[in-house]
Formats: structure tokens, sequence, C-alpha cells
């Protein structure tokens, strides 16, 4: 089969491999009928995520029809068209059982790789490096299941593939991001980022009940589709966030923020500066110039939401700030099982169409050109989805 | 219960100190903390005149370098002191080591070198990591004629449910990695077969010593194995008798040298990693039913896994 796989830095392409197949009993093979690129993915594309080896197959963001099961899997059957989530979770460990499935204690065969890192091991991910299981990802035309019988969601006929592939990973996430600010009755959400993730934040806060949302970005098209979602745009080029974020609450600051740009922000100023040569160093991994802005900007006693990703050390956070004004930090990789089913109905119901994020639609095999134009953000690119055939 | 005696000889996974072994583990922490504080002298000598001691090995005039590798013969001596896991800092200076014999050599083909006492320097330092491949090989082999390892994990199962697969003996190669087979010959006998490290198997008979239902089991090889071992399991009720602690002891006692290179090659350079690697095996099938794998899975290169997933995974 064709499948997308890394090679190293910027290099990433459409190989033949051979087809997955049952490797345990409660595998299940699937036949991929759409998959897109996370933001997520560019990180492994930049070449900051380690124990990332040559031929890894990327994705996973992915969807299709299962086409083989394991003896052991006995809720899906042949045809069943079904999105898969990105975390892998048994579904009978400690964490699953809490509903806590990005931290399923059973999926990772290389755990011991992942605690070394970060002292204990969270769940296998598809496509997403050696220290979170080196699992084949779902940028490809076929991909093995494990835990079947837990993960995949079946959809009704009748739903295009494009209103529900993101369940499998950003409407999820945006969802959870936005759950976690514990909106109330006139709340002020202030969210970092305008990628996909954070349109479904935006988008998730005003449905959770937000009474305005507040969206930071310096790309046009990406404000614009912020405001299509409901949100007020602040361009952090033109503007002082911090400043202009005072002015819109009254100088109380918003009740909670998000920060959905993570690891590989686009950091300017001094400080942006000093990540940049920290970075270089290696002394410094990742670049948390919004995380640090939300600490600051944010109401005493509020929430900062980190949906975006972080893989190793930040420098420089204002820890005094959030120690000494009750800061609620809430972060994590989506439970996205947790939401599956609450999330396809408000779909079905029409409360919101996921496919509004599409701007870019191309065949697996054009997958490194979908990377570069992600990644420069080419085009007005906001997310891309490929079919494999 | 058996928690007390359980806190009383509990060591983090990997190395304990065998009675028998005592002496010989003393002899060995010797010349390690020799070597040790040879290493701070050293390394003090480098950071402080580092001049003076280019000058004695008669390399060129590089004081930063000198200093540097100052630093690092320090580090070194000071882990190795304060570390009773000694094995890696000691086998960090044999890195060291190389790593002055590669510098030297270069030394000896700059024109500002002294030839005399170049090849002085690199007669003593290649003395010096012989000692030092020596002494790591000693806590290498874990002090001694015996291997103990320890590890432990915690399952989402009652100990009822743990107690009951671990006592039927005949699963434990499912989990238990290095077994190939274990065969009850009789009510507390078996016989155990364990993959050899050369192609030939070793097999052992054994019995339980003791098997407290839902709490604990001890086996022991019987005399005349090939391979002295005992080990012992215990089931700790946690989060209210929901969950179970399992921790496992196992030791591998060899009289000959023969034996402890193979019990070395059997477990592997860490043993206490291993049983952990074993547990987590055990965890996976009580809880799921299945060992997380992608042994087998596509990928864009000739192998589906790679080196580091070989070394990564349980």
């Amino acid at each position: 089969m064709k499948a997308n796989c890394w090679y190293g830095t910027h290099d990433v392409r459409v190989e033949t491999v051979p087809d997955p197949t049952i490797l345990n009993p409660r595998d299940a093979i699937v036949k991929i009928t759409s998959t897109a690129i996370c933001g997520s993915d560019l990180h492994l594309y930049d070449g900051y995520i380690p124990t990332m080896q040559k031929g890894d197959i990327l994705g996973h963001e992915f969807m299709g029809e299962v086409v083989e099961v394991g003896p052991a899997v006995k809720n899906l059957k042949l045809g069943d068209r079904v999105v898969v989530p990105f975390p892998i979770a048994c579904g009978n460990c400690f964490f699953c059982q809490r509903e806590l499935f990005s931290l399923c204690e059973n999926s990772n065969p290389n755990a011991l790789l992942a605690e070394k890192l970060w002292g204990h091991s969270p769940c296998g991910i598809f496509g997403y490096s050696h220290m979170l299981g080196g699992y084949a990802g779902g940028q490809a035309e076929y991909a093995r299941v494990p835990f079947a019988d837990v993960g995949p969601i079946k959809i009704p006929d009748g739903i295009d593939d494009e209103k529900v592939l993101f369940l499998s990973d950003i409407f999820p996430t945006g969802y959870m991001a936005a759950e976690a600010c514990d909106i109330k009755p006139g709340d002020i959400i202030a969210v970092w980022g305008c990628g996909p993730v954070a349109q479904f934040a935006i988008k998730s806060a005003l449905l959770l009940g937000a009474e305005r949302v507040i969206a930071i970005d310096r790309f046009p098209e990406r404000l614009r589709m912020a405001r299509q979602q409901g949100a007020e745009t602040l361009n952090y080029e033109h503007v002082d966030v911090l400043e202009a974020l005072a002015e819109l609450t009254g100088g109380r600051g918003p009740d909670a923020c998000i920060d959905a740009v993570g690891m590989e922000s686009h950091s300017a100023g001094m400080l942006g500066a000093y990540d940049k040569v920290k970075q270089i160093l290696l002394l410094e991994t990742d670049r948390p110039q919004p995380l640090r802005q939300a600490i600051m900007a944010c109401r005493n006693g509020g929430t900062v939401s980190i949906p975006g990703v972080y893989g190793g050390f930040v420098d420089k956070i204002p820890f005094g700030s959030i120690m000494n004004r009750s800061i609620t930090i809430k972060t994590g990789q989506t439970h996205v099982h947790r939401y599956l089913k609450p999330l396809l109905q408000r779909i079905i119901d029409g409360q919101i169409d996921p496919s509004f994020v599409i701007t870019h639609r191309m065949m697996l095999r054009d997958a490194p050109e979908g990377f570069a134009k992600f990644r420069n953000k080419e085009d007005g690119c906001i997310k891309v989805v490929m079919k494999p055939s | 219960m058996a928690t007390r005696d359980v806190l009383q000889t509990e060591m983090r996974p990997g190395v304990a100190r065998a009675a028998t072994g005592r002496r010989r583990a003393h002899e060995g922490g010797k010349l390690a903390d020799a070597l040790a504080w040879f290493s701070v002298g050293l390394g003090a000598a480098e950071i402080f005149a580092p001049e003076a001691v280019c000058k004695a090995i008669g390399a060129p005039r590089r004081p930063m370098l000198m200093r540097l590798m100052g630093l690092r013969e320090m580090a070194a001596g000071v882990g190795i002191l304060k570390n009773p896991q000694k094995a890696n800092w000691l086998w960090a200076r044999v890195g060291g080591d190389i790593l002055d014999l590669a510098l030297l050599a270069a030394a000896s083909q700059s024109k500002r070198a002294k030839p005399g006492r170049v090849s002085a320097a690199l007669a003593a330092v290649a003395g010096v990591t012989v000692l030092d491949v020596v002494c790591a090989q000693q806590f290498e082999t874990r002090i001694g004629s015996a291997v103990h390892s320890t590890a432990s994990t915690i399952v989402n199962r009652r100990p009822e449910e743990c107690y009951r697969y671990w006592r039927d003996i005949e699963k434990l190669p499912a989990f238990l990695q290095h077994l190939r087979s274990v065969r009850v010959t009789g009510e507390r006998r078996s016989h155990w077969i364990a993959k050899g490290p050369v192609g030939k198997d070793i097999s052992w008979d054994a019995e339980i010593t003791e098997d407290i239902p839902n709490e604990r089991i001890v086996w022991r090889s019987l005399e005349g194995s090939e391979i002295r071992n005992s080990g012992s399991v215990q089931f700790q009720p946690a989060r209210r008798g929901e969950n179970t602690i399992v921790r496992v002891r196992m030791n591998y006692e060899l009289p000959t040298r023969a034996g402890r290179i193979l019990a070395g090659k059997l477990l592997g350079r860490d043993p206490g990693l291993r049983i952990r690697k074993d547990l987590l095996r055990f965890k996976q099938i009580l809880e799921t039913g299945e060992i997380a794998t992608t042994e087998g899975q596509p990928a864009g290169r000739p192998s589906s896994t790679t080196m580091l997933d070989r070394m990564a995974r349980i």
C-alpha cells in the first residue's frame, strides 16, 4: 500500500509499504477513506519530537471502512464505517476506567522510553514517535487499529467523511480545551492561536455558553475564520495583546485563557529571541511565548487551558503569577473516546459542521506538498485533508 | 502480613547486596572508590593547573580543553563516590579514558608534542583504562556470586485474580520472557526450561516452598541444579482491594565464573529492568488479554520496528 513516511526534518515521502495485518486479537484493519495533517504533525516535520525513525508512517487523524477484525472484536463487523481516535486505549486499566483514555497504561509498548523524559508514560498514539509506541499511522491506504473494541466509533450512513473526520482529534481537542475552562454565564475566554484546534475551541467555548471569545493570531485568513465562528480577534502584530485584553475586560483579564499554539510558537521580541537562542543551544526544547502571555493575562483564580502540544522543557514560566493568583492549569492529550458520542450527536443535530475548517483537499500522493503548504501557511492553508485514492 | 519484611528488604529495581557477596563487594567497592578519588584529584589538577598538566604529559598547551577534561574527570569521580549504583559511573570513566587515549594519540601527532612524555601518558591512561573496565565489569556482574533483582507493578485486578494467574505456573513463560517452558511435575514440583544464551537451553527442577493463597508464592530450584535460583512474588492489595501491587524478587546464585557469565547473558545487563518488563507484560495480560506490540506492522524501511523499539519495548 502507499503510505506517507517520515525520513527526517522537512522530509516526508509517500512510499510503497506492506499492508497492515492483525497482530493481536483485539485489532482491526481499517481501509482509510479520509485522513488529515495535524498541527502536531508539523512538530514531527520540523524535527522537534525525539525518537522518530526513518520510515515511520505518519498520521493520526483518519477514518474508513472496517475490512478485517481480530477474533476478540465483537462490536465491529466488516463494512462498518468508523472514525478512529488518535490515542490508543485498552479500556480496562485504571485510567481508561476513569475516562482518562490518553493516559492508558497498556497501549504503549515503549512506555519505558517516555518514562525517561516524562516520569511516566501516557498512552500509545498513532504515528507519533517511538516514545509513544512507534505505531504506524493513518496517512496511508490501510491502518491496523489496536483495541478496536474500544476506540473506533461507528458513523451512520448519509454523513459525509468531511463532517466527522475531525472527531478523531481536533474537534474533541478544541472541545476539551474549552470544557476545561469551566465556562460560566458571562465568561470571557481568550484563545491564543487560530489554527484548526483553536477554531474548534472557539466554537466549543461559545456552544458551552461563553459570553465573548477573543482570538489572537497574525494571519488574516485565520483571524477571518475565527470571526466567522463568532470570536472577536486581535492581531498581535498590530496590538499589544496584554494591553488589549486588559482593555476588553475592564482590567480584570479573561476568565480563562486557552493556549492553542504549543511548542513551536512564533516568538517575537526579546523573550522570543531568548527562546530561540536557548533552543539552538539545546538548553530549552520548547518556545512558550503564548503560554507566558496566557498566564499573565488570565484573571485571578482563572484557568489556563493548554491543548497546545509541548514536548520537553520550557523556561521562564511566570510561576509566581500562577501561585499567587490561584491559577488553575488544565492540560493533556485529548481523551478523545470520552467525546466521540456527544460530539457526533452535536454534528447530527446540526449544531456544528466541522468541515468549515478545511481549506485544502488533495490525494495522499501529494502529502509532501500538503505538509509544506500547511507548515508555511501558503495559499491561506489552514487544514489539509487527503484521500488515499 | 508479608508487608513488613517486604519493606525491610525492598530495594530499587536493580542491584541488591547479597550476604555471601558482601566481602567481594567491599573489595570491588574499594577499587572503585580509589579510582574515584584519583579522578577527583586529577580533575582538580586539570582545572586549577591546566598548563602544568599539559606540560607533564607532553601535550600541546591547551588550557581550556584541559579544564573541560578536568570538569568531566571530577564529575565522573564524584558520581562514583556518591552513587551506590556505581556501574554506570564506572563505565562513564571508561568512556572518558577512551576519550583521553584518543586525545593523547592526536596530541602525539602534533608538532608541539614531546613524544617521550606523550608515550608515558598514553601508557598510564591505558593502564587506568584496564583497571576501570575490570572494576566496571565487577559491578556489572552484580557483586560476587549472586544476582538479585526486584521489581513491582500495580495491576487493576484484585489480588485473587493475580495470584490465580501466577499460581498456574505453566503460564509463566507468557510473561517471564527468559523462560521457554514450565511443566508441573508434582503437587509443588515443576521442571523449568530457560532460553540459553547460545542456543542451548538451560533447565532445572524447582519446588514451591511457600504458597499462601492470594498473598505470596515462593519457589526455589532443587539441589543439583545447573543454575541455583529462587524467587518470590507477593500480591499486596491496593485501592481497597480493587488493585494489586505485585512484587517479584528473583535470585540467581552461581558458584562458577562461567555460571556468572551465563546469568549475565540470560538476564541481560540490567536484571531489574528485565523483571520490570516481565511484570508489565503480566499486567497487560491480566488487564487487556494481550501484550501491546508493533512488531510486524508496516513501515517505510526494511524492518517494521527499529533497534530503539527492541531496546525499549516490554
